[in-house]
């Protein structure tokens, strides 16, 4: 109860938040009836996923972020690299904030707006899909964090890199189509923000192909052993602060 | 503090200012390359107008308004908010308070410092927005680029002394981070970042009309893209610097009260 107002205003910010994010949809929406081949309904799918993302983000693995980043800047994470088990696991699990991730409930709610809107219901195999997808988002969105933490070993002062991460993750919003040329394959292949956020939504209303739904999770899977290599390397690079 | 020895200090305040972000440019760019939103709402304003035209925006309309955006936000920053939070926490405002100088005068040189590692980023983005629009979707008016000046002025100032509002009520409150997270919400919606202001429903351009946000960004980016027209864009500098008057007013009445309150833990 140290920081009480602030507290107080949480709750506030993030329904402030919600009606953010959800403003530049209407308003495109009012001028055209598709976007890059989506109806209003389906982008909104693409929101709920973007919001399901960032709940996990927010709950699960920026409160770490900020504990490393923490860590390696007062040169304390000499202690937990001492420890008998392996470091990427110890940092990456230390700090869990589950009350964050109450907007998973948001995420459903926009999940059944927008079914309601299309006037369809999902399918068996369609959810089947969207949870493996789901699953394998996570395991993406966890990468480009032990990417970001291990940036965070070459350039140490670096407070906002969870800010950074988020205005990143914040394309995913849109369905990967909007964007065009070099965007797109950053988006899909470097950054693979379609594979979080569209894909699982496509699988959802039944429109991934199954070629797509297979070449998703072995790029996930490429991409987490790609985020240990890259781990490892700069771990060895680390040479603690203070001791 | 006389003006004169503001004078006279100022030059060594700016030079620290900017030796501090050459200093920490990685973070610099961090922050430079997390401004990314104005890019991601080109590509998505794009994708709409690739099959119609909406309103008068056309897609090389939206490719000048965002990237305009993009350069006036670089240029317009500040950040004191976060400072003045963090630096309350730990006391270190006691440190600030002893020098013989005003403290706003110390955040407002840190901040503006920043600025000429700002211009590395946004002078390559302005030129090559300029290579893909064209001389025409900017405006040619001398008059209109002499009021800009002053916009971007008065568009700074809004975001400094708002943020320098907020970091006073951290006296008060202990901690005033969150109120900036709201700030920056309502920023978002209503300054013309993500959406100009003209594309929204009547109801929410009146309400943007009677709010701050749309100073900081949209009137000088309009300005820029030539959408308004000499008449109006005086009235709005008026307008903009009366925000700018009423901000200076709060900024010192809470600033008097809370310094009193003031209790330098630590430091």
């Amino acid at each position: 109860m140290q920081y009480r107002y602030d507290f107080l205003i949480d709750g506030l910010i993030e329904a402030f938040w919600i009606v953010t994010a959800l403003v530049p949809i209407f308003v495109v929406f009012r001028t055209t009836k598709m976007l890059a081949g989506w109806s209003f309904g389906e982008a909104l799918m693409v929101i709920g996923w973007f919001t399901l993302l960032q709940a996990i983000l927010e709950g699960a693995i920026n409160p770490s972020l900020t504990a490393v980043v923490e860590h390696i800047r007062k040169g304390t994470l000499d202690f937990v690299l001492l420890k008998p088990a392996d470091a990427q696991f110890l940092v990456s699990t230390a700090k869990f904030q589950p009350w964050r991730s109450l907007n998973v409930l948001t995420a459903l709610g926009i999940f059944a707006y927008s079914f309601h809107l299309l006037g369809t219901s999902p399918s068996a195999k369609g959810l089947a899909e969207a949870f493996a997808l789901l699953c394998t988002a996570t395991v993406l969105l966890y990468s480009l964090w032990i990417l970001t933490v291990s940036a965070a070993f070459y350039v140490v002062k670096v407070d906002n890199l969870t800010y950074f991460f988020e205005s990143i993750f914040d394309a995913a919003r849109w369905p990967s189509s909007v964007f065009r040329g070099i965007l797109h394959i950053v988006f899909t292949f470097v950054i693979p923000l379609a594979l979080m956020t569209t894909f699982p939504a496509q699988a959802m209303l039944g429109k991934l192909s199954p070629s797509t739904f297979i070449t998703a999770v072995c790029g996930a899977a490429v991409f987490a052993v790609l985020a240990r290599l890259m781990w490892l390397q700069s771990i060895g690079k680390y040479t603690s602060a203070s001791s | 503090m006389s003006p004169g020895k503001a004078a006279r200090v100022l030059p060594t305040l700016l030079k620290v200012g900017f030796l501090e972000a050459v200093a920490y440019r990685a973070e610099l760019l961090v922050w430079v390359l997390s401004t990314t939103m104005p890019l991601i709402m080109l590509a998505l304003w794009s994708a709409v107008a690739r099959e119609a035209p909406v309103g008068r925006f056309g897609q090389a309309d939206f490719v000048a308004y965002f990237l305009a955006t993009f350069i006036v936000r670089q240029l317009t920053g500040a950040w004191v908010a976060w400072q003045m939070n963090f630096e309350v926490r730990q006391g270190t405002l006691g440190m600030r308070l002893l020098r013989p100088i005003h403290p706003f005068l110390s955040y407002a040189a840190e901040n503006v410092a920043a600025l000429p590692m700002r211009l590395i980023v946004a002078v390559p983005v302005a030129v090559v927005g300029l290579l893909l629009v064209g001389w025409g979707r900017i405006t040619h008016d001398p008059a209109l680029w002499g009021i800009w000046c002053m916009a971007m002025l008065g568009g700074w100032l809004i975001t400094f002394l708002a943020n320098l509002l907020i970091g006073c009520l951290a006296l008060y409150i202990d901690s005033s981070e969150k109120f900036m997270g709201i700030w920056l919400a309502l920023f978002f919606v209503f300054s013309g970042y993500m959406v100009p202001i003209e594309l929204f429903p009547h109801g929410i351009r009146t309400i943007a009309g009677w709010l701050p946000f749309q100073y900081q960004i949209g009137f000088p980016v309009e300005l820029m893209t030539s959408a308004i027209g000499r008449g109006q864009a005086l009235s709005m500098l008026a307008r903009q610097w009366g925000w700018v008057a009423m901000f200076a007013g709060f900024v010192t009445l809470l600033w008097r009260g809370g310094l009193r309150r003031f209790a330098a833990y630590g430091g």
